[in-house]
């Protein structure tokens, strides 16, 4: 039983090392670029948000969860488009950047889904997006909302 | 001599080999090119499906007869491939200025329980004008679907909503309401603009 217990003991303190070691390796070597959304029609439509994350350190990278005030339901999701032609779109889970390299949310593929709109995007206002990592760290960044017709950054 | 002989040699054996790349392309990319089995539009004459456009009228595939036609499938709570598909276009008809005005453009929805006559006229209305929405009932976007052999299919959510897959291809027809190809999603807008006014053309060269 005691043999047991310091064993418990030891694999907690070897997980919170394990975790606490390399305090924010990473996260903070992240560049977020050229984020830009589309405005909404109201709240009952889903939005979407572009951008790319540039992992500039030399550590891999885990994007783990995204928080907004804008939206109850921020994930990212993949739209795909078949041999037939057949676009679906499905939750992606963790995004995993490599050193140096980078990962684009842009139109028709990788985006931010901005589920339960809690006001409606409107053109020429930004809103703050908080990317999650896997070290813990957190980077925000400020959103433009354009117009629904927009095709990128500038527009 | 020797030397004007090897040239006429050469020049014939050029000539051959364009010939022969010219033929090529006919058949594997060119008008030539068979198109994939089962999913090539028929014509909008032998298409059959009565819809509602954003302005109220009612349509049908004759309503796009007489001028070269473009369709897209969507719904409007899409918020990724279906404004970047309409903005890609409204894109291509700002390029192609007044040579656009000539042809329909129409955008049905495939998701016609949340996309009524007033949703479509809303929506379209942040794209080009040249762009029409057209809605109706279920069956009747069923049957138009089948005509385009384009597919949609209703994906349940998590939190109790629901998402649409739908063929994301742009159609074009010429003038006649004769298929003349698609143009698919992300394909480069240098390579789009040329099919549309393909389409334009078509009907003056003589289609498939």
């Amino acid at each position: 039983m005691k043999k047991l217990t310091y064993t418990t003991a030891l694999a907690a303190l070897l997980t919170v090392a394990g975790l606490s070691v390399p305090v924010m390796a990473g996260s903070e070597d992240i560049v977020v670029e050229g984020a830009w959304s589309r405005a909404s029609i109201g709240t009952s439509r889903p939005g979407a948000a572009y951008m790319t994350l540039r992992n500039t350190g030399d550590e891999t990278v885990t994007l783990t969860g995204l928080a907004t005030p804008l939206a109850m339901r921020p994930e990212v999701h993949e739209t795909t488009t078949n041999a037939e032609g057949v676009s679906s779109m499905a939750p992606v889970g963790d995004i995993t950047i490599a050193p140096g390299e980078s990962v684009a949310l842009a139109p028709g593929g990788l985006h931010a889904m901005l589920m339960k709109l809690q006001e409606p995007m409107k053109k020429g206002e930004t809103f703050p997006l908080t990317m999650t990592f896997s070290d813990g760290g957190q980077v925000t960044v400020e959103v433009p909302i354009l117009g629904i017709a927009a095709r990128g950054p500038e527009g | 001599m020797q030397r004007r002989r090897f040239l006429q040699y050469g020049a014939a054996g050029v000539g051959a080999l364009g010939l022969t790349l010219i033929v090529g392309w006919w058949r594997v990319e060119g008008p030539g090119a068979p198109e994939p089995a089962g999913q090539r539009p028929v014509s909008l004459s032998a298409m059959n499906f009565r819809l509602t456009d954003h302005e109220g009228n009612e349509v049908g595939p004759e309503t796009l007869i007489g001028r070269p036609t473009m369709v897209f499938f969507g719904f409007t709570y899409c918020p990724d491939v279906c404004p970047t598909t309409l903005s890609d276009i409204s894109g291509w008809l700002v390029e192609m200025g007044e040579e656009a005005e000539q042809m329909n453009v129409i955008f049905i929805t495939v998701d016609p329980e949340r996309d009524t006559v007033e949703t479509m006229a809303e929506y379209v209305g942040y794209f080009h004008p040249a762009i029409r929405g057209w809605t109706g009932p279920e069956d009747e976007i069923a049957r138009a679907a089948e005509g385009f052999r384009a597919s949609y299919e209703k994906v349940p959510t998590e939190g109790g909503g629901y998402t649409m897959n739908h063929t994301a291809s742009v159609f074009l027809f010429d003038g006649e309401g004769r298929f003349v190809t698609m143009i698919d999603y992300h394909e480069p807008r240098e390579f789009a603009v040329p099919k549309v006014r393909r389409a334009l053309t078509e009907e003056i060269e003589g289609a498939t």
